[in-house]
Order: C-alpha cells, then sequence, then structure tokens
C-alpha cells in the first residue's frame, strides 16, 4: 500500500521540491467579490513581509470542493501552508496528525486574551493553537422586512410567541410570513436557533454540544421540534432545495416578511442598496436575545517541510490575527473582527451589536457553537443530525418523538 | 541472410506485436480500475475518516453502513429508479425507433430532434427539469395560470414522490439514445423477412412483435447494459434535479457514498457503500454477460 502511495504521488512530489520555499500558499473559497478583495488585502500584507503568496482557492460548494483538493495534496505528502478549515473539523485534522503548532505565535501576541476561551479552545489540538481565527458570523439573527410588518399591522418579534403572532397576522393579511430555504444546513440552522429559544444555552449545550441522550429526548426537544415545525405554515411550499441567498431575495423584494439566517445574509441586504434599521431591520432571533451562536471561519495550518515555508506560515498566522486584517477583511465580509478591544466606528448597526454581545455572551457562558455550521460536532454527527431534522422537516407523517429518537441515534454516530 | 531471418523475425513481431501494443493500456487498466477497486475495497475494512489510514476494523464499517437508514433510502431509490429507468427508456425508444422506421418525411429531421437530449449533460437535463417541475415556476404554475387552480404537481417537493421527478427527467435524457441504437437494428433486419410474414398474413404490430424485436436481441443486451450503468453510477442527474432532496428522499448510493467519503468525513463509510454499489452491478452483471456470451458462443 505505501509503495502505491510512493508511486501515486511521484509526480506531485516533484512539483513541491521545484516550488519556492518561502513561498505561502493559502487555500480558501473567498472568489466571490468582497471576499476577493479581503484575500487580496492579505495577498498585499504578506508580500510587505518579503513573502510570496500563492493562491490555492477553490470556489463551488460552500468548501466541499476545496476540501476534496486538500485532501488530495495532504495525501500526497504535499499541503498547503494553511487551509480555510473550520471547528471541530480541525480537531478531526488534527488527529490525522498533519497539523502544526503556531504557539510561539500566539504566546507573543497574546491570542488567549485577545480570544473568548470558547473560541481559543476550537483552534487548539492538544493544547497547542494550530489554527487562527479570522472571523465571527453570529446565526441566531431575524432579518425583517419592517414594510410588510407595518402592512399586516404587526411588531417585530422578541419572543417565540411574539414571532408566532407576527406570522399569524402577516398570514391573514395575505403576506407569506416566513422566506425558508429547504436545504438540509438551512433546515438545521432554523432548528438549532429555535431549540436555542425554547429551551436555552445550557439544554442547548447538552443536546448540540455534549450530545446527552437525555437531553435530546427530553420534553424540551420534543417542545422544540414541535415549534420548529409550527414555521412551516408560515413557509412557501416552494422553499424545497432553495439557495439561502433566494430566500433572503424574498425579504429584500417584499416577496416574505422574515427569514433565520446567519450575518451573511447581511451581504445580500447592502448589495440590494438597502439600509440597516431603515429598509431591513437585523433582530437577535426571537427569544434568543441574550445567546449567541457563532459560527468563525479559520484557517488551520499544515506541517511544512522546511524553516523558511514554517517562517512563512507563521507571518501568515500572525497577519491574519492583526487588527488591520481583521477590520478590512469582516467590513468586506459582513461578519465581525474576532479579537477583543477592536474599534468597531466603521461597522454598521448590525455589526455593531454583534461585536457587543460577542463580548457580554461570553462573559455570562452563553456564547454557543452552531451546530448547524459545523462549529460544535463532527462532520459525521453533525451529518447525521441534518438527516433527521431535514426528514422531520419534510416528513409531514412523522411526529416529534420519532425524530427525537432518530436525533439520540445520530447522537451515536461517529 | 536477410531472407532467412525475415519470415522469423515476422513471427516474432507478429508474436509479440498485439501484445506490446496492449501491454499500455492493460497495464493502466490493471492498476486505475481494478488497482484501485482493490484499494477501495481494502479501505472499506479500516478505520479511514478524513484521509485515509490503514488500521484495520474488520467489517465494522459495513455495520455502521447498515445501520445507517439513509443508506437503506438510497438502496431503494436506486431500485425504484433503475427499474423504471431502464423500462421506460427502452420502453419508450423501441417506440419511437418503430414509428421513425416506418418511412415517414422528414425522419432525419425527428430523429435529431429526438436525439438531442443525450448531446445535453445530465447537469443541464436536472436544471432545466428543476425549473420545469418546481411548483412555483413551472408546469404546476403554468396550469394554474390557465386558470385551473385546483391542479396540483409538486413531485419535486414532495419527499414520497420526489424520486419520481429524477425518472423523468432520466427517461427524457434517455430515450432518444435508445431509440437511435434500435433504429439502427431495424435497418439491419433483412426486407424480406418481413414481406414473408405479411404475405403469411401477419399484422404489424404482430411482426415487430414476434419477429422484428426478438432478432434485436444483441441490442437490447447492449442497450441494457449501457443504462443499467448510468442507472447505478446516476450521481449529477439526481444533484442538480433534487440534491438528493427533500431531506434525503431521492438520495441514491452514488450521492451517499460521495456524502460519507468527502463531505462527512467517514471515508470508511464510503469505502464500504462503493463496495456495495460494485457488488450490486456485478450481481446484475455478470449472470447476464455469462448467459449471453454462452449463449453466442453456441450459435
Amino acid at each position: 500500500m505505501q509503495a502505491l502511495r510512493i508511486t501515486l504521488c511521484a509526480a506531485t512530489m516533484a512539483v513541491a521540491f521545484a516550488a519556492n520555499a518561502a513561498e505561502v500558499e493559502v487555500l480558501h473559497w473567498w472568489t466571490s467579490g468582497g471576499e476577493a478583495k479581503a484575500a487580496a488585502e492579505l495577498k498585499k500584507m504578506l508580500e510587505a513581509k518579503g513573502h510570496k503568496w500563492k493562491d490555492f482557492a477553490v470556489a463551488g460548494g460552500a468548501g466541499e470542493n476545496a476540501m476534496t483538493a486538500l485532501k488530495t495534496r495532504v495525501v500526497s505528502g504535499n499541503p498547503p501552508t494553511a487551509a480555510q478549515i473550520k471547528g471541530p473539523a480541525i480537531q478531526e485534522w488534527g488527529e490525522e496528525g498533519v497539523l502544526a503548532s503556531i504557539d510561539d505565535v500566539a504566546k507573543k501576541e497574546g491570542w488567549d486574551k485577545l480570544l473568548p476561551p470558547v473560541v481559543s479552545n476550537v483552534m487548539k489540538y492538544k493544547g497547542s493553537y494550530v489554527a487562527v481565527p479570522v472571523n465571527v458570523h453570529r446565526v441566531n439573527w431575524l432579518w425583517v422586512n419592517p414594510e410588510l410588518l407595518k402592512k399586516a399591522n404587526a411588531k417585530a418579534p422578541n419572543t417565540l410567541d411574539e414571532f408566532f403572532a407576527t406570522a399569524e397576522a402577516l398570514k391573514k393579511a395575505g403576506i407569506q410570513a416566513v422566506a425558508y430555504g429547504g436545504q438540509p444546513w438551512q433546515d438545521a440552522t432554523v432548528f438549532e436557533t429555535v431549540a436555542l429559544a425554547v429551551g436555552g444555552p445550557d439544554f442547548y449545550k447538552k443536546a448540540f454540544v455534549q450530545l446527552d441522550a437525555n437531553a435530546l429526548k427530553s420534553p424540551t426537544m420534543i417542545k422544540s421540534l414541535e415549534t420548529y415545525k409550527r414555521i412551516k405554515p408560515y413557509t412557501d411550499k416552494n422553499s424545497a432545495g432553495r439557495e439561502w441567498n433566494l430566500a433572503t431575495a424574498m425579504v429584500i423584494n417584499g416577496k416574505a416578511a422574515m427569514q433565520f439566517m446567519g450575518d451573511w445574509a447581511k451581504g445580500e441586504f447592502l448589495a440590494a442598496g438597502k439600509v440597516p434599521g431603515k429598509d431591513f431591520l437585523c433582530l437577535p432571533a426571537p427569544g434568543t436575545a441574550g445567546d449567541y451562536t457563532f459560527n468563525i471561519d479559520s484557517f488551520a495550518m499544515f506541517k511544512l517541510p522546511n524553516k523558511d515555508a514554517e517562517k512563512g506560515e507563521k507571518d501568515f498566522a500572525s497577519a491574519v490575527m492583526s487588527t488591520q486584517f481583521q477590520e478590512v477583511f469582516n467590513l468586506n465580509k459582513g461578519s465581525i473582527p474576532v479579537r477583543a478591544g477592536m474599534d468597531m466606528s466603521k461597522f454598521d448597526a448590525c455589526g455593531q451589536q454583534s461585536a457587543k454581545d460577542f463580548q457580554t455572551t461570553s462573559k455570562k457562558g452563553s456564547l454557543l457553537p452552531s451546530f448547524a455550521h459545523g462549529m460544535a460536532m463532527h462532520s459525521a454527527t453533525q451529518g447525521a443530525y441534518y438527516d433527521a431534522i431535514s426528514q422531520f422537516w419534510n416528513d409531514d407523517k412523522m411526529t416529534a418523538k420519532q425524530a427525537a429518537d432518530k436525533l439520540v441515534a445520530a447522537a451515536k454516530v461517529k | 541472410m536477410t531472407q532467412f531471418n525475415g519470415p522469423a523475425q515476422y513471427g516474432f513481431a507478429e508474436r509479440w506485436l498485439p501484445r506490446l501494443v496492449l501491454a499500455p493500456s492493460f497495464l493502466l487498466t490493471l492498476v486505475f480500475i481494478y488497482g484501485f477497486i482493490a484499494w477501495n475495497g481494502y479501505l472499506s475494512f479500516t478505520a479511514s475518516r478524513l484521509l485515509p489510514n490503514y488500521e484495520w476494523v474488520g467489517l465494522a464499517q459495513y455495520e455502521t453502513l447498515f445501520a445507517n437508514e439513509r443508506a437503506w433510502v438510497a438502496v431503494k431509490n436506486l431500485f425504484i429508479f433503475g427499474s423504471l429507468f431502464i423500462g421506460g427508456g427502452m420502453a419508450m425508444g423501441i417506440l419511437l425507433a418503430v414509428f421513425l422506421d416506418q418511412k415517414i418525411r422528414g425522419e432525419g429531421v425527428l430523429r435529431t430532434i429526438y436525439l438531442y437530449p443525450m448531446a445535453l449533460s445530465f447537469i443541464v437535463t436536472g436544471t432545466a427539469w428543476k425549473w420545469m417541475l418546481n411548483p412555483g415556476l413551472g408546469l404546476e404554475k403554468l396550469v394554474h395560470d390557465w386558470g385551473f387552480t385546483s391542479f396540483t404537481f409538486d413531485w419535486l417537493v414532495n419527499p414520497d414522490m420526489s424520486i419520481y421527478t429524477v425518472v423523468i427527467a432520466g427517461i427524457w435524457q434517455s430515450s432518444g439514445f435508445v431509440m437511435a441504437l434500435f433504429l439502427a437494428g431495424l435497418r439491419g433486419i433483412d426486407d424480406s423477412i418481413i414481406k414473408a410474414a405479411q404475405i403469411d398474413g401477419a399484422t404489424l404490430p404482430r411482426i415487430y412483435w414476434r419477429i422484428v424485436l426478438p432478432a434485436l436481441r444483441p441490442v437490447f443486451f447492449s442497450t441494457l447494459m449501457i443504462l443499467a450503468h448510468i442507472a447505478i453510477k446516476s450521481f449529477d442527474l439526481v444533484m442538480a434535479l433534487t440534491g438528493g432532496g427533500p431531506g434525503f428522499s431521492s438520495d441514491v448510493p452514488a450521492t451517499f457514498m460521495y456524502a460519507s467519503a468527502f463531505t462527512r468525513g467517514q471515508m470508511g463509510v464510503g469505502a464500504a457503500s462503493a463496495m456495495m454499489m460494485l457488488a450490486t452491478v456485478a450481481a446484475i452483471v455478470v449472470p447476464y454477460l455469462y448467459s449471453e456470451l454462452r449463449g453466442s458462443r453456441h450459435g
């Protein structure tokens, strides 16, 4: 088997040895407008430090294609300097023994003080930093078209009860209340938000982080599932398979009033020339104002063959954590900087609120990893959760009890 | 000397040249098909997750696979899709071929029209049908706009029916191709046989059913082989049309395998499901090949 692997890799190895040692090669999928601009900024910063930047952008599939490309490179013994990997996937790659420690950079710059412990734990494998965080997305947002609410004489909801009252009022006025995209990850995004609102942060941690079977079959879970399903009558039946940005467009164009989605949706509103607070509202999802589910992009660092390359890797890590990059990148991406103590004056109202909540929730322990976005569990477990939730949403014959049993089974998938 | 050596060299070349010419492709096939099948088979007995590793775990991955509800949905869908796609595509294709065979005017144009879907990739077919079958965009909206508001056709978004939309698109894509194969076969049949049957007083349907179609047995064989492998490896059509959804109701083994091996970090389970796909193909194809090849040897 070893022989076969060696033969297979011969070609790529040859390329690797020929390559320039001080080259920083970064695998990412920031290829669309604002993101590409942010990546270009990073390139400038590294070139200023005398490194050669090599772009390894693989577009499409929300990173799926990129992961396939990355696996090929790593198996052939020729990994890039860093790759966009996030959440527990960092642990999975760590277990494969291919990640490099960047502890000396982290110690020098005091990352432990800059990052909330929930975040820095994700970036560490066996106690040392192997990844550097780029940004923070808040997942538990509700995007609202205020004009439609005014038409239906309804008010923006703060709790789940208010949410359903508003939805009902909209429905009576002949307006579609909820814009929904029926893809497994979107199903899970809405569900985790509802479950957080119903059960609170402790329940959320037990059910989605600790995968506790008792929590998964508890009455709270049944109630969460039932509440989640109550949203369905307020969506349209064409939602199956709809992309999230098309659902957002429905809110922008006044075809539907509200959408549960992370703050990447803001980019769509801004691109359509809408003004936050006036043309659209960003509210913490009903019932979760005191909580924060996060989705953090990060770069994992790979073990490299020589010292020069390692130097480049460390400079890269330090550049990503720099205030300059964090600001430019996040202004373009619609997310917020991950490091504490940043000047937020250039960000819009939604971003400022997100940054404020990020720090307060971090202190009171309700800063939670979003399982729908690969922050809380291994990809196999997450996939099994997706399956159960999606099936429950789509199959009207399935009861909440059956769905809860499926979640219990899903928690055992490793 | 040269004259003496000539025939001997020629004999050497005659014996070795074909082997030499075939050797590269034989070697490539050996490594890149059978070698990788074997490697995949080995991986299916290992604890491989994100990347291949070689820690032996026996049948554990197969146990995980067989305990997975989604895998069984995929298998069920493959049988529904496979049988309807092959049966429907074949029936449509033969029907079109027989109609075109009636020496009609404009055959060339019609033939091109029917064959054209084959020129499209499954991604294009899937996307086009996704729009047509979407209740809010396509057929259902059209009929509603005509005034029949009670009409519903929501298979695409109905978990119980979604796999049948894949069948519809698949048949649309492949029946023209089946038609072309059968048309070529029909053209190869000696006119005098048909004329003799007509003199005996056989009706046209009867002639086709009893004489022409049985004579096309080899065409059936190749068509079945082509359609069966398209059905079993079908991936792009499902991805473009339904994305395996709603939920995972229209998953097929190929999409399941892709999901577990490449997006869920369960390479071992993916490898195990790939082996099960291979076993399925072998279970169908090997007996058929065996009986066909033996049959032809006996004349």
